[in-house]
């Protein structure tokens, strides 16, 4: 518990259980640090991987051996696949009891190594404070990840004492993450930007995980260059702005995949060429030359190979290729000017497509799913957190709620959890009180971790609930429509709860919503009342398909469906 | 290609799974594979053999790398280096195949290390190519077990893997 202090902890979240009792005796005794009672250990580690989006500190869960530590495995792959800074202590059986197949006894050092950073079984209670630092340096540094710290009970008994001496620097002789990028390579790469004739900027979670944000917008305004942002790099430039043609990738906006397609040059910030936006790799930027910045070297050159590697932190090498530059693009000759127009040209042509424009129901009343987004957007004046979960609703959110700012946008890419967007709010709205977190979420996903509106009423935490609910299981249903011939199997629900009062069962506000009309009228009184949770039922039309949409298998980027039965 | 990879592990429980696990999680193959600890005892010295395209070795370097307990590792094909492997075989020796079979032995340079009635049980260190071959010769004879180690290895000249 010392060591949690001494780390800066505010906010632990977790469940107790056996194991961990001694633990969480020591938390009744002290006062610093807060612990969030969950319903489901996969709340508690999705409410610190919130926490830990939003604010990019580490997310801190406890829970139990056995059932406790395997309830929590889905939530540390989620932060694990999005690099997302986190410390899981884990309460274990007794020493003399591992490996007896005791009561409550999983392997969870082995249950969740293919999905940690790193991971510690700890053997001598004096070991405790070195492990707990090296735990949350490896999990913020370099890039970040999930860490478990498996701790048997009699390593946690109060008889267990020992001098405590926590340690204030730590070297460790294997790990090393890269501070600066090569110097030579940054020049390459800056001169290879410069001599672009259709230049392409592509920035990812990285940018945000990294805190180089600032440094990528000014480098992109400097430029004048076009750049899309990744589903986990929204908001790492401005949405709103001018130069941003939106996210790329599988559900990318038209202008967004066909520049990308068609570039010479791209540079790819913190981004790692995922298979949902590259469509096939074999296909990927056929006429560009690749210049690539992570802090990770394994993710160089793994699906893409690229032209310039650079390895190091986004920020420090964004900053070392924005001094030099300035001067350089000063220099820019008058045909490297006008070429650069003449890209321009090319992509508001694309760009004129509106791929992402909504057309209102023939009837006036049903409501589609986009213009609830987009109601949603202006209601909060685009400046609420959102987190989402995962289907439809999300690359909904992705597409009709620009960000414009980082960390604002709160979702789970990689892995692609459902039942991740609630608990994420919860985590983000406790790390500010004050600020409108909204969970933009569909009736699928919000019921994989209802039972945590419990969990905001004994907390009271006032997250906006916008539930898009088509009574199907919104994406499985797009693709069994476009690629099994509508053979829904297994994507209807047809025995839903009545959300409005299932939530008033817990003590919140709900409200449901049927027709266009009332939708703007419903949500100004849902946000405006600030200090209660309310959920909002929003019935929408069911048969809504998100496009744009890459055409697979076999598809490049510039292959896309831009509405029903409407090809490239 | 077949690749020697040898890694510099920190000694402690775990390690070696990290490393395996990673192998099978990556769907990245082990031929062989050795390990023990060094003269510094908080080091372990693995050696691994893999089927792998140069893209393929280049990620597994990278992902090895990774791993917190993984302090340095090599890729002895990359350069000159020396390679041996262990095998004991043991062998029906009976009647005339007594003499065949320590014949064999010495073309090779294998070393009897035990002998019964019925049975001879051979020594013999080198590539792997060599072992083979050496499984090839014998094939008249009655194999009653084989065991190797699995591949060490080591870099020619002044180059060396330490912390």
């Amino acid at each position: 518990m010392r060591c949690l202090q001494e780390e800066g902890v505010d906010y632990v979240f977790g469940y107790p259980g056996g194991a961990v009792l001694h633990i969480y005796d020591a938390l009744f005794r002290q006062k610093r640090i807060q612990h969030i009672l969950v319903r489901h250990e996969q709340a508690a580690t999705h409410m610190a991987d919130g926490y830990a989006r939003g604010t990019g500190r580490p997310g801190v869960v406890l829970v139990t051996s056995g059932p406790g530590a395997t309830n929590a495995i889905t939530g540390i792959a989620t932060a694990f696949m999005d690099s997302i800074p986190m410390v899981v202590i884990s309460g274990q059986v007794q020493s003399h009891l591992i490996g007896t197949d005791s009561f409550q006894e999983t392997d969870m050092i082995g249950i969740s190594r293919p999905i940690v950073k790193h991971s510690f079984l700890v053997k001598n209670a004096s070991e405790i404070p070195l492990i707990v630092k090296k735990a949350f340096y490896l999990a913020t540094s370099g890039r970040p990840g999930p860490v478990v710290i498996d701790i048997p009970k009699d390593i946690t008994s109060p008889t267990e004492l020992f001098e405590y001496e926590y340690p204030e620097q730590l070297i460790m002789r294997s790990y090393s993450p890269a501070v600066k990028g090569h110097p030579g390579q940054i020049k390459k790469a800056l001169t290879m930007l410069l001599e672009a004739e259709r230049p392409m900027i592509y920035a990812g979670g990285g940018v945000i995980q990294g805190e180089g944000s600032s440094e990528l917008i000014a480098l992109t305004r400097l430029l004048g260059y076009p750049i899309v942002n990744t589903l986990m790099g929204l908001g790492a430039y401005p949405g709103t702005d001018p130069q941003f043609l939106g996210m790329l990738g599988m559900h990318g906006t038209y202008e967004a995949n066909m520049a990308m397609h068609n570039c010479d040059v791209l540079i790819a910030v913190g981004a790692r060429f995922d298979d949902r936006v590259t469509n096939t790799v074999a296909k990927f930027c056929p006429f560009a030359k690749i210049i690539h910045i992570d802090i990770d070297p394994a993710s160089i050159s793994k699906n893409v190979v690229v032209d310039v590697p650079i390895v190091g932190p986004v920020k420090n090498v964004l900053a070392e290729m924005l001094e030099t530059a300035q001067a350089r693009v000063a220099k820019r000759t008058k045909v490297q000017a006008s070429r650069l127009a003449e890209w321009w040209t090319q992509i508001e042509a694309w760009r004129k497509l509106d791929s992402l424009h909504v057309t209102p129901a023939a009837d006036g009343v049903t409501i589609k799913p986009q213009e609830a987004v987009k109601a949603v957007y202006k209601v909060s004046k685009g400046t609420a957190f959102v987190s989402s979960d995962v289907g439809q609703h999300q690359m909904f959110a992705a597409l009709y709620y620009p960000f414009d700012e980082p960390r604002k946008w709160i979702n789970s890419g990689g892995l692609g959890t459902m039942g991740f967007g609630l608990p994420a709010a919860m985590g983000v709205q406790m790390a500010f009180p004050d600020e409108t977190v909204v969970c933009i979420t569909g009736e699928g996903s919000i019921q994989m971790n209802i039972q945590e509106l419990s969990t905001c009423a004994q907390y009271g935490l006032p997250v906006k609930i916008i539930n898009l609910n088509n009574r199907s299981l919104g994406m499985v249903k797009q693709w069994q429509d476009m690629q099994y011939e509508g053979r829904y199997s297994h994507s209807y629900m047809d025995s839903l709860p009545d959300f409005k009062r299932l939530v008033e069962a817990y003590g919140h506000v709900g409200f449901q919503v049927k027709t266009l009309a009332e939708l703007d009228d419903v949500l100004e009184a849902a946000f405006a009342l600030k200090d209660k949770l309310v959920f909002v039922d929003i019935l929408v039309d069911p048969d809504e398909h998100v496009y744009p949409m890459h055409v697979a298998p076999n598809g490049a980027m510039d292959d896309m469906w831009l509405k029903k039965g409407v090809r490239t | 290609m077949r690749r020697i990879i040898s890694v510099l592990l920190e000694n402690e429980a775990g390690a070696l799974s990290r490393v395996v696990g990673l192998f099978a999680q990556r769907n990245y193959n082990i031929e062989t594979l050795t390990v023990a600890p060094t003269e510094d005892e908080t080091l372990s010295r693995l050696t691994l053999t893999t089927s792998a395209s140069d893209t393929q070795v280049e990620q597994i370097t990278k992902q090895l790398n990774k791993l917190i307990e993984v302090v340095k590792l090599v890729d002895l094909t990359e350069g000159e280096h020396i390679e041996r492997e262990l095998m004991l075989i043991k062998v029906k020796a009976t009647g005339a195949q007594r003499a065949e079979v320590k014949r064999t032995s010495d073309i090779f340079r294998g070393q009897i290390v035990d002998v019964t009635h019925n049975a001879y049980t051979i020594q013999l260190v080198g590539t792997s190519d060599k072992l083979d071959a050496f499984l090839r010769a014998m094939s008249e004879s009655v194999v009653l077990e084989v065991v190797r180690s699995g591949v060490s290895g080591v870099a020619r000249g002044e180059k060396i893997l330490a912390v």
